[in-house]
């Protein structure tokens, strides 16, 4: 069952890179579980944390203020490389309900419709805009019936959500349950390709 | 209406239009391994649900297996508890399982060809972003999550947007020393690691028909590493050969009517595709990845690059970045960076050929004194092909460990990592931060040129042997 996301308002912390891969996001040593829950703690992990377990406080997420942000800011193409879903279930599981970029990779975004975790796409120049509007930690809301991104400060930009995606957050729809009420249409499918 | 490749694939798997452009496709392979599997299985149990198509299914562990001694059991405890997981998981849904004692076993995308099981028109999925490599043979072949998993197994479909069509086409011919490696480390160096997102590649070409089946899935491997959903190349006598008598390709009668139906998957003269590239494969050296994306890549003849000159602050910042990684100085020329590690292996290259032209460098030479270099088979066919032509012992002799097949050191899940701050020639596919093991600078490459790194100690330019 997907989490629903209709509306959410939170504070954003910004991780401005680009090409943030899933091996960052969490890497691998943390891929050997069978659950789908307690992957948060090691969310960007070798960012994180130091060789020595403590926490390095030059990465963004470990900055002061950062702490409680439900909303992600970063750079072109976030999530490429392995479709490794963990890093979806890692990102929601430390609190993230959004993630905001100029561009995502393709399978992470499918992963993200599919766990409650919102891809909010703008554009590089509403991207940056947002960055400098953000200084300070303050709110932002993230609207995805009216698909509108805006913050008190006077920031305000449309976005387009996948219209799929958008239908499994808004509702919190169980997937394969409604696929499998397509059991007809999968039969037919297969009686004329044997 | 003319149409692509992939349109073909496409409109032959639509179950049902569920809206404009999403369709609920049809899944003709769906291949398994440990480390995205369990929770999708665990789902299905919680839900009471059952595998639609077990018939459909294939299954083996890869990714975290040690590649060392078969016989002992496996000593890291959470690794065996997932192998363990799939074993069971295998066993209860009735998929077929290669395990660790399996002749069959090996990394999932060099299996699937390897049995035949991949064949062109079809539909193959898998909880890994490399499935890309099964394009090769005209298939429409993408990775996904494992929410997705559970839903393919469970319906033996998938809900997907469909993809954009781009086309690359590699014409000329091809240098001396020169691999399909090459090729497609230039075009993505050429399109960027995004150039090729919410797209599928058809490569075509005088250059890619000219390819061998193998080479053709080095290319379609590394796809997603441009960001594509997948890669294709339209099948043509060259993949037939390959796949004719393998064990789980139609035979007899069956062979016939197949051939009749994989001549239709092409795409038709003029064609359209939203995005275009074109590569001279006539203007390609062997390439090596400088930084910390396989976008970063240059001609081995280069210098590392000066991240001042590039054009976007963001481009700017993640050069300067990669290279304060990777331990490197803008100008210093490529050829001559010490290794420490060599890595020849990973679903991008560990079939036959690959583990032939490394040899070939290697044969009566040595590794280089500091250098600890590693061969890991792709399955344990192609280990066992490999040890009937004497393979093993060209390398054994060189100085070289000779392995059992699995991902290895191209993820580092098992035991095969880098230390911080060593530098590795790797033939896989990723030169992330930390992939290899955390700290670990990779450099990517051709298997020959991975080879001759070993043997001298430092990159180099294969040409020149």
């Amino acid at each position: 069952m997907v989490t629903a996301f209709v509306r959410h308002r939170g504070r954003a912390v910004t991780l401005p890179r680009r090409d943030v891969d899933t091996d960052q996001i969490i890497p691998k040593q943390f891929l050997k579980g069978v659950e789908r829950t307690g992957y948060g703690p090691a969310l960007f992990y070798d960012w994180r944390y130091r060789p020595d377990g403590s926490p390095d406080p030059a990465f963004e997420l470990n900055s002061p203020g950062a702490e409680g942000a439900t909303i992600l800011i970063t750079g072109p193409n976030f999530g490429c490389g392995s479709s490794r879903e963990h890093a979806v279930w890692a990102l929601a599981q430390y609190g993230f309900r959004a993630i905001v970029a100029p561009s995502f990779a393709d399978i992470f975004t499918a992963n993200c419709y599919r766990n409650g975790l919102l891809p909010v796409r703008l554009a590089l120049s509403e991207v940056d805009a947002l960055i400098r509007s953000t200084e300070g930690l303050h709110e932002i809301v993230v609207d995805l019936e009216r698909q509108v991104i805006s913050d008190d400060r006077g920031f305000t930009a449309s976005f387009t959500a996948d219209a799929y995606g958008r239908d499994l957050l808004l509702r919190g729809v169980d997937e394969i349950g409604r696929t499998l009420l397509e059991e007809p249409s999968i039969a037919a499918y297969e009686r004329s390709h044997p | 209406m003319s149409r692509t490749l992939f349109d073909r694939i496409w409109d032959a798997h639509v179950v049902r239009e569920l809206a404009d452009g999403v369709a609920l496709l049809y899944v003709d392979l769906h291949l398994v391994h440990e480390v995205t599997s369990p929770q999708a299985f665990a789902g299905l149990k919680r839900e009471k649900r059952t595998v639609r198509r077990p018939e459909r299914t294939l299954a083996t562990v890869d990714h975290n297996v040690p590649t060392g001694e078969r016989s002992l059991p496996i000593t890291d405890p959470i690794a065996a508890r997932q192998v363990d997981a799939l074993s069971t998981n295998a066993r209860e849904f009735g998929i077929e399982l290669f395990d660790l004692k399996s002749p069959g076993q090996g990394i999932v995308h060099v299996i699937g060809p390897e049995l035949g099981a991949t064949q062109p028109g079809m539909v193959i999925v898998c909880g890994d972003s490399h499935t890309a490599t099964h394009g090769a043979f005209g298939a429409f072949a993408l990775g996904i999550g494992t929410s997705e998993v559970e839903h393919v197994l469970a319906t033996q479909c998938l809900v997907l947007n469909k993809p954009r069509n781009l086309e690359a086409r590699i014409t000329g011919r091809r240098g001396p020393g020169v691999s399909a490696k090459d090729l497609i480390l230039a075009l993505i160096g050429k399109i960027g690691t995004a150039g090729a997102t919410g797209h599928v590649i058809e490569y075509t070409g005088d250059a890619v028909r000219a390819l061998s089946m193998e080479e053709r899935m080095t290319v379609c491997n590394m796809s997603i590493e441009a960001g594509a959903r997948a890669g294709m190349i339209a099948p043509d006598e060259v993949t037939y050969t390959y796949l004719e008598g393998r064990p789980r390709a139609p035979q007899g009668a069956a062979w016939t009517k197949s051939l009749e139906h994989w001549h239709m998957f092409r795409s038709d003269p003029g064609a359209h595709y939203d995005t275009q590239v074109r590569l001279d494969a006539a203007t390609v050296g062997p390439q090596v990845t400088w930084g910390t994306t396989p976008g970063m890549v240059a001609d081995i003849t280069e210098r590392i690059p000066d991240p001042a000159q590039l054009a976007t602050a963001h481009e700017r910042e993640a050069a300067a970045r990669a290279l304060e990684y990777m331990g490197l100085v803008p100008g210093t020329p490529l050829q001559g960076i010490p290794i420490d590690r060599v890595f020849l292996g990973s679903c991008t290259n560990a079939r036959i050929e690959d583990l032939r032209a490394a040899a070939a460098i290697v044969r009566g030479r040595h590794v280089a004194a500091r250098v600890r270099a590693l061969v890991v088979p792709g399955s344990q066919r192609v280990k066992a092909q490999a040890e009937q032509e004497g393979l093993d012992r060209v390398f054994t002799d060189a100085g070289f460990e000779w392995r059992n097949a699995g991902c290895s050191m191209c993820l580092g899940m098992n035991a095969d990592v880098l230390g911080p701050g060593e530098r590795c020639a790797a033939t896989s596919n990723r030169n992330f931060e930390g992939r290899q093991g955390r700290g670990g600078r990779t450099h990517l490459m051709s298997p020959a040129m991975a080879a001759a790194a070993a043997i001298e100690g430092h990159l180099v330019d294969v040409r020149a042997w």
